[in-house]
């Protein structure tokens, strides 16, 4: 067996372990995702291809009316189409985030308290904690990638998207959008109990689903108010998702979206705000 | 034990190492002063709850101490938890073990974990699946090891960066007695070349076998620290006698406490423990003075005086109360 000789002067600096142990635990995570690339495709297109499918493809065909009315036949659904192709790509990336980070890490805190070896890595707690949402993010923007064609592909004949891509707003935005909703799967990840973490469906993810500017732009919400005051514009102003989603408009279309003046700076809040709670999180769960 | 090569080199060092955790009043460790040397095999001994674990965690940087001060391979473990993790190994309680990856995957990445590169992580990684005898297992997925070869896997894995102090928490809880065997058979031999271990136990027997020095710890605070030879010699006796009889227990105690050479009698299951320091013809002394008292011996057996002997003569309770 081996020897073990103590040489404290083979000691690393913290900068260098740090970095190597950061480095170790995303080949760690892509090993894992290569295993069963499969699987990964799969859980990445399913919601994708069934929004579509649905919404773009089997609608048009049997005539139930998604687009407002109004235009020529077909102008409708096509203007739909390229609200919805982006918001699927939105919710794809959110997703990502959740399942590969916030799912990942009640399981590793839970089940298989893999995380009790994990933070003795020679390397900061919040290392740990900050490569699962840079691992997820990467995870997300992959994702993106998917999507985005097979969301553009998938409707029925004379159903178009007009799809536009923004590259500047693209190659920023996605990343951005990427890392906030990885740093939310973290918040999410180290707040639930992994027994309660069917819970966080019920309660974040639907209504952040359904009311984050995935089917419609923020801007048609406008008719849906109370005594002149906007209610429902308002209040989905709080989730995260709208930016996302209205982000992928600005990156992927040229319908109208939230400013971009507005979008970078709150998700930039988002990812900042959301990062700072779960690296608390992850600490107060990790140490005692 | 052959050769132990403990030197005069400290390892571990506490002063005054104390833990209440947040929100009780409960001091989990109380002003601990511990030296573990390089080479040794160090035992924390004790019952659930004496503060085993606790100190173990201040150790591997995952509790903060709430007073007093640690030092591993010389580093400070409060100022510096994560150049301290260079240096130590953990085995915890649990499998932690990354059910994603294969059994030589989980080597593999802690190699690359603690800065090693492919080619060393590689090669360390088959050697040592080897020398635990885990090598028809390499591909397999760490949910098919049973709970004995999981054990080992995470040996391996807290040995693969050759660490100043292996850790073992309870090491061989719920482990089956030929898997408990085994790893005790592991320990010693990574002992003998070289390798420090701190050990917690509530295990009197792992405690014996396998440590050069035993601290006993209960209720946070530590009663004694000795080798288990002295810790035994400490007691003043050399050997137990156990009484099952029926009949007036209280009076055979009485009668047992009056022998030539006892030290002290109590109150056992179904019958009396005699502690006896020298004495000539013991079991007849012994048998007749229960006779005399007209308890009906069942049964009589003798035993040396254990590392359980010290404990109850210290804290007056069974080690696993």
């Amino acid at each position: 067996m081996k020897p073990s000789p103590i040489s404290l002067s083979s000691q690393r600096s913290t900068w260098s372990a740090g970095r190597s142990a950061l480095v170790a635990l995303l080949l760690r995570d892509f090993t894992v995702i290569k295993k069963d690339i499969k699987l990964f495709f799969l859980r990445t297109v399913i919601q994708p291809f069934l929004l579509c499918f649905v919404f773009l493809y089997v609608f048009p065909k049997i005539g139930q009316s998604v687009g407002g009315g109004g235009g020529s036949p077909g102008a409708a659904e096509s203007d739909f189409a390229t609200v919805l192709v982006a918001g699927v790509v939105g919710i794809s990336v959110m997703f990502q985030g959740l399942q590969s980070v916030a799912l990942q890490m009640s399981q590793e805190f839970g089940f298989t308290r893999e995380i009790e070896d994990r933070v003795q890595a020679p390397c900061p707690i919040w290392l740990v904690a900050l490569e699962k949402v840079v691992s997820g993010a990467l995870q997300g923007m992959l994702s993106a990638l998917i999507v985005l064609p097979i969301a553009a592909l998938v409707h029925a004949n004379g159903v178009h998207a007009a799809i536009h891509i923004h590259w500047l707003v693209m190659l920023t935005l996605v990343p951005l959008a990427a890392l906030a909703m990885g740093s939310l799967g973290l918040v999410i990840g180290t707040s639930f109990e992994p027994r309660n973490i069917g819970l966080m469906f019920g309660f974040i993810v639907l209504p952040i689903t359904f009311l984050g500017g995935t089917y419609y732009q923020w801007n048609r919400l406008a008719p849906v108010q109370i005594g002149g005051w906007h209610w429902l514009q308002t209040i989905v102003l709080v989730n995260p998702l709208l930016y996302v989603n209205e982000g992928m408009r600005a990156a992927f279309t040229d319908v109208a979206h939230i400013h971009l003046y507005l979008i970078y700076p709150v998700l930039l809040v988002f990812f900042a705000g959301f990062l700072s709670l779960g690296l608390r999180n992850f600490r107060r769960r990790v140490l005692s | 034990m052959t050769n132990p090569p403990v030197t005069s080199l400290p390892v571990i060092h506490t002063s005054d190492l104390t833990k209440v955790y947040a929100g009780t009043d409960v001091t989990a460790v109380d002003g601990l002063n511990l030296t573990v040397y390089q080479g040794e095999i160090f035992g924390l001994l004790g019952p659930n709850g004496a503060g085993k674990t606790t100190t173990a965690g201040m150790l591997t940087t995952r509790v903060l101490p709430s007073a007093g001060s640690a030092f591993v391979a010389g580093i400070d473990v409060v100022a510096q938890p994560n150049l301290t993790k260079q240096f130590i190994g953990v085995v915890s309680q649990v499998n932690t073990l990354d059910r994603q990856l294969s059994v030589w995957e989980n080597l593999y990445f802690h190699g690359r974990l603690f800065g090693m590169g492919a080619i060393e992580s590689r090669e360390v990684a088959s050697e040592l699946l080897e020398t635990f005898q885990l090598t028809r297992w390499a591909k397999a997925s760490v949910y098919a090891l049973s709970g004995g070869m999981a054990q080992r896997l995470m040996v391996a894995r807290a040995i693969f960066h050759r660490p100043a102090v292996l850790f073992l928490d309870e090491p061989t809880a719920g482990l089956d007695p030929q898997s408990r065997l085994a790893l005790w058979e592991i320990m010693k031999q990574l002992n003998a070349d070289g390798q420090t271990i701190l050990l917690t136990t509530h295990y009197m027997e792992e405690a014996e076998q396998l440590c050069h020095r035993v601290a006993i710890m209960d209720h946070g605070k530590l009663l004694a620290l000795d080798t288990p030879t002295n810790l035994k010699h400490s007691t003043g006796i050399d050997t137990i006698v156990t009484v099952k009889a029926t009949g007036d227990l209280n009076e055979l105690g009485r009668a047992l406490a009056l022998l030539d050479g006892a030290s002290s009698v109590r109150a056992v299951e179904r019958g009396v423990e005699l502690h006896v320091a020298g004495g000539e013809r013991l079991l007849t002394r012994v048998i007749a003075a229960a006779e005399g008292v007209g308890a009906q011996v069942q049964d009589v057996s003798v035993a040396e005086p254990s590392l359980e002997t010290v404990f109850i003569r210290l804290t007056g309770r069974e080690l696993r109360d």
